[in-house]
């Protein structure tokens, strides 16, 4: 098993003994809907417990919405290129859908687990914004939403644009042919070419245990039915029989409640992390984008350097006064380009660690969803199996009663 | 199955028989869903049978091992279902193992678990097979003529009426109808199980493997539930029919439209009123048929809505209490049976869904786990994709577990149909009886309209003296005609209490056979439910355990 290695602890649970351990857990609590009619939503409580100087005092308590938490994804997105940022919970798309205790419990999980990944991450935790979402009061935090909204929102389509660019070109005006600009990296190729995969296989996997879900209501729903259909005959049944009858339909109904119970046992704890894990990927190809775009710019600007290589080389053989100034461009140009290719190298660095950290931390949360699946088909299968064998001998009670 | 590392790619060898098991379970859901979807809808629908007897064929009930209570003998679950030793998740399915052929052994009361000692000795075993085309010889308009197809009915017995212990006979269906009319005319009152529907389709139709088969099965059973009745399987009919070589000996009703052709000569004059005529009584004893007695139908009509409608009672009437209870009791019962029957089929196919997807959901790990191991470049993705395989693994069994959970709860609630044809069979019974009353009723209606014409007739003739010569010889006819009708009268009334005693006794009949079929069904039921759910537990258990140590210290 691997040993779990968390420098912080990052979930809502009590904090180590407080005197050196340097600890900053936060926790998503208390959903509330607030406003009226199409303007309603739903808000957080946000609690911060931490000793880290950074921050004000020991906890902190402020109140936040879904879009604070798409603002901090965006942000952090931004600055750390190359880092997988933890995924956030879809918008909901089905209005009504959005203020079922369901949805809004699995949405307070989620975003639970978003803000302990960030602040349990040794990078992202150092994050300004990180400070600002945790601690800044109300309108300092709407305002500073209002700014960023519109120039870091991503959307899919625009990932996957993003993509398309990967592939795009920058035309060689010296040897006038068009060369695709990507990174001929062996591994990294199958680096890429196994997300899209696993995105793939996870989709799938996914779409089942949405089903599955499904199923486990759908069953409950028919044996609680079929109970009443049952005591119904029994009713008209008198004696024995009707008795036996009658209990019957009591055990149906009892275990279909079981069954709903598991439903929602399942949904939370295998189907939210099968989720949660085919987000994670789908965070990883937006890193993917944001390294080719990266990787597209120091090669657009080494192919600028070059032309003002050329250019400069002309001017200095003709002596022009223009030398002075495209000397300057081109000293700015090399910088721009270090700039470039240190940026586009340490998302390299970064995504090398990541994905490490990144499967190992995936085994863990598989592993105990699995765990909890496992465990909760066990649970239900032995209720059923003790449901029904404890009206066997009230069973046989009935048919000795006969003859 | 944690710190595996040296699991690696050991398990390439296992990925063959994944293979085996992604084409096993891929194949067979469409096999197995179609074989029990069929068995759950179509043979029963047309033949509705009187209390099947015999869930004895049920390995689950009867085999002595158990798994779950060892301290509970009764409730037994068969080591078929433990699976032979298995890598992963193979294990054979064992829906074929299951007898549904029509064998079953006569007893008078019926339920695996409460036959009654003393009638053990006797038995009848009948099965149908064989079915071959025959050419219909004479009376065949078109060239070529008609085909038909024959069954093969074999009937192995000790009863003595039989003379014999194993004996065969070939039949077609239109002698079943036949069989089946000659009882419903000599034995009313009965709960005479219900034949196989005649299904009016084409002759191509006819020939068809698929429709053949499914009639070889309504018939067997048929013919099963026929020798499972008390009375019936005693009776000539049945017994001729079984027997008895050659042409079928069993007259059939006569047809109404040669009666007509052929001046209706015999038709029954005891109705008529007018005219007077040798008249055989016992044609009251059968009910009026449809074009044959005409007339007879038109008075009952009469006589039904004169009871309805009316101001003044009936000659006679229903006046058995008890016997109104339990009708209105059964008509309740067999609403109920309905309902609950239709919350068995949503019930089944609920089971049947979750399996599915609890296999799909197997598989799609199956394809995920593969994926991981052979992409993988860390230990944690092969750590991963053994605990993945792990629980593809179990979902694919509980998918298989879900499916023949599944298969046996259809054969347990197939009792719940049968009784809806069983109720058929009660109602026909009442209809019997009331039909009978009607008639006794239309000739009581009879005499008293006669008797009191042969009153105003001879009043009128005794104020002329010396007689009237045409009104006495009119007297002297219609007291003729009252003397007919007076039989009939008496024979009705005979038939009449003949059928609600065999009322009677049906209803004592259904109402045991009822508690013990019921009783066995819902045991049958709870038993294979627990046992199921008891192997999915031990499935479930297994990965919860493997999987253990992903739990935080705390939570």
């Amino acid at each position: 098993m691997i040993t779990q290695q968390r420098s912080l602890s990052g979930s809502s649970q009590s904090p180590r003994s407080p005197s050196s351990q340097p600890f900053l857990s936060v926790s998503v609590t208390d959903p509330a809907k607030m406003g009226n009619g199409v303007q309603a939503y739903i808000s957080y409580k946000v609690i911060t417990k931490t000793n880290l100087p950074e921050y004000q005092g020991p906890e902190k308590i402020v109140i936040r919405r879904y879009s604070d938490f798409v603002w901090l994804h965006d942000r952090v997105f931004e600055k750390y290129k190359g880092i997988f940022i933890p995924p956030l919970p879809e918008k909901s798309t089905v209005e009504k859908f959005r203020f079922s205790a369901e949805f809004i419990e699995m949405r307070r999980q989620a975003l639970d687990i978003f803000v302990n990944r960030i602040a349990s991450h040794h990078e992202l935790q150092q994050s300004e914004d990180l400070r600002t979402f945790l601690q800044a009061d109300e309108q300092t935090m709407e305002r500073a939403r209002s700014q960023e909204t519109g120039i870091f929102k991503k959307k899919p389509a625009d990932l996957m644009q993003i993509f398309k660019d990967v592939q795009s070109k920058v035309s060689d005006m010296v040897l006038g042919k068009e060369k695709p600009v990507e990174e001929s990296n062996p591994e990294y190729e199958k680096l890429k070419h196994y997300i899209f995969e696993l995105e793939d296989h996870l989709a799938e996997a996914q779409k089942h245990a949405y089903r599955l879900v499904k199923r486990h209501r759908e069953l409950g729903q028919s044996l609680s039915d079929f109970g009443n259909a049952v005591k119904l005959l029994g009713a008209c049944e008198g004696n024995a029989l009707g008795k036996a009858f009658s209990e019957l339909g009591v055990k149906s109904e009892i275990l279909s409640i079981k069954l709903q119970k598991e439903a929602n046992h399942l949904l939370m704890n295998f189907e939210e992390p099968l989720k949660d894990y085919f987000r994670a990927v789908q965070s990883i190809k937006a890193t993917i984008g944001e390294r080719a775009s990266a990787f597209r710019q120091q090669c657009e600007l080494a192919e600028t350097i070059k032309l003002k290589e050329i250019d400069l080389n002309k001017l200095r053989l003709t002596r022009s006064e223009r030398m002075a100034d495209v000397e300057d461009e081109y000293e700015e140009l090399k910088a721009d380009g270090e700039e470039a290719t240190r940026r586009f190298e340490t998302i390299v660095r970064l995504m090398n660690e990541e994905i490490v950290r990144f499967q190992e931390q995936k085994t863990l949360d598989m592993g105990l969803a699995f765990h909890e699946f496992a465990k909760g088909q066990a649970r239900l299968a032995n209720a059923i199996a003790d449901g029904w064998r404890s009206l066997l001998p009230k069973l046989e009670a009935c048919s000795s009663s006969q003859h | 199955m944690m710190g595996y590392e040296s699991q690696g790619y050991e398990e390439a060898h296992l990925y063959a028989s994944r293979e085996e098991m992604e084409s096993l379970v891929l194949d067979e859901p469409s096999n197995g869903s179609q074989s029990h979807s069929d068995s759950h809808n179509h043979p029963l629908s047309s033949s509705l049978p009187f209390a099947e007897i015999a869930t004895d064929d049920d390995p689950m009930l009867s085999s002595p091992s158990s798994l779950m209570h060892p301290q509970n003998p009764n409730s037994s679950f068969n080591s078929i279902l433990e699976p032979p030793s298995y890598a992963d998740a193979i294990f054979r399915s064992f829906d074929g193992d299951h007898n549904s052929n029509g064998e079953i052994n006569s007893h008078s009361s019926s339920g695996s678990l409460s036959s009654s000692p003393s009638f053990n000795s006797e038995y009848i075993r009948i099965s149908v097979s064989d079915p071959q085309k025959e050419q219909e010889l004479a009376n065949s308009l078109v060239p070529g003529g008609n085909t038909y197809v024959t069954y093969l009915i074999t009937t192995r017995t000790n009863m003595p009426q039989f003379g014999g212990s194993e004996f065969s006979v070939r039949r077609r269906f239109k002698d079943v109808v036949t069989l089946s009319d000659r009882l419903s005319e000599s034995y009313r009152g009965l709960f005479i199980p219900l034949r196989p529907d005649k299904n009016a389709v084409e002759s191509q139709v006819m020939q068809k493997q698929e429709f053949v088969e499914q009639r070889r099965v309504a018939l067997e059973k048929y013919l099963c539930r026929l020798a499972a009745h008390p009375v019936i399987k005693k009776s000539d009919e049945l017994r001729v029919f079984l027997q008895v070589q050659g042409k079928l000996p069993l007259v059939r009703t006569t047809d109404v439209a040669s009666r007509m052709l052929d001046g209706a000569v015999k038709l029954p004059r005891q109705l008529f009123g007018e005219s007077v005529g040798v008249v055989d009584p016992n044609e009251v004893v059968q009910p009026a048929k449809g074009g044959r007695d005409l007339l007879r139908i038109f008075k009952e009509l009469k006589q039904s809505v004169a009871n309805d409608w009316g101001g003044t009672k009936p000659p006679l009437v229903e006046e058995d209490k008890e016997f109104l209870e339990k009708k209105e009791k059964l008509q309740d019962f067999e609403q109920q049976v309905g309902n609950l029957s239709q919350q068995a089929e949503s019930l089944v196919k609920a089971q049947q869904d979750i399996g599915e997807t609890m296999g799909e959901l197997g598989l799609a790990f199956v394809k995920l786990t593969k994926f991981e191991t052979e992409e993988a470049i860390y230990n944690s993705q092969r750590v991963r994709a053994a605990d993945m395989k792990n629980v593809a693994t179990a979902a694919v069994k509980a998918s298989r577990l879900y499916r023949e959970l599944t298969a046996q709860t259809v054969k347990h609630l197939e009792k719940l149909h049968e009784y809806l044809g069983v109720m058929l069979a009660v109602n026909n019974a009442f209809s019997d009886r009331s039909s009978a009353l009607l008639t006794v009723q239309t000739l009581l209606s009879d005499l008293s309209s006669l008797n009191s014409r042969i009153e105003k007739l001879e009043a009128a003739s005794s104020k002329i003296f010396g007689g009237d010569r045409s009104r006495i010889r009119k007297i002297e006819e219609l007291k003729e005609t009252v003397r007919v009708t007076e039989d009939a009268k008496s024979c009705a009334i005979r038939e009449y209490e003949r059928i609600k005693e065999n009322n009677k006794n049906e209803l004592e009949r259904l109402d045991k056979e009822k508690q013990d079929d019921f009783l066995s069904m819902l045991k049958g039921f709870v038993v294979n439910q627990a046992g199921y759910a008891e192997k999915m537990a031990n499935v479930w258990e297994m990965v919860a355990e493997e999987t253990s140590g992903y739990v935080k210290e705390g939570s």
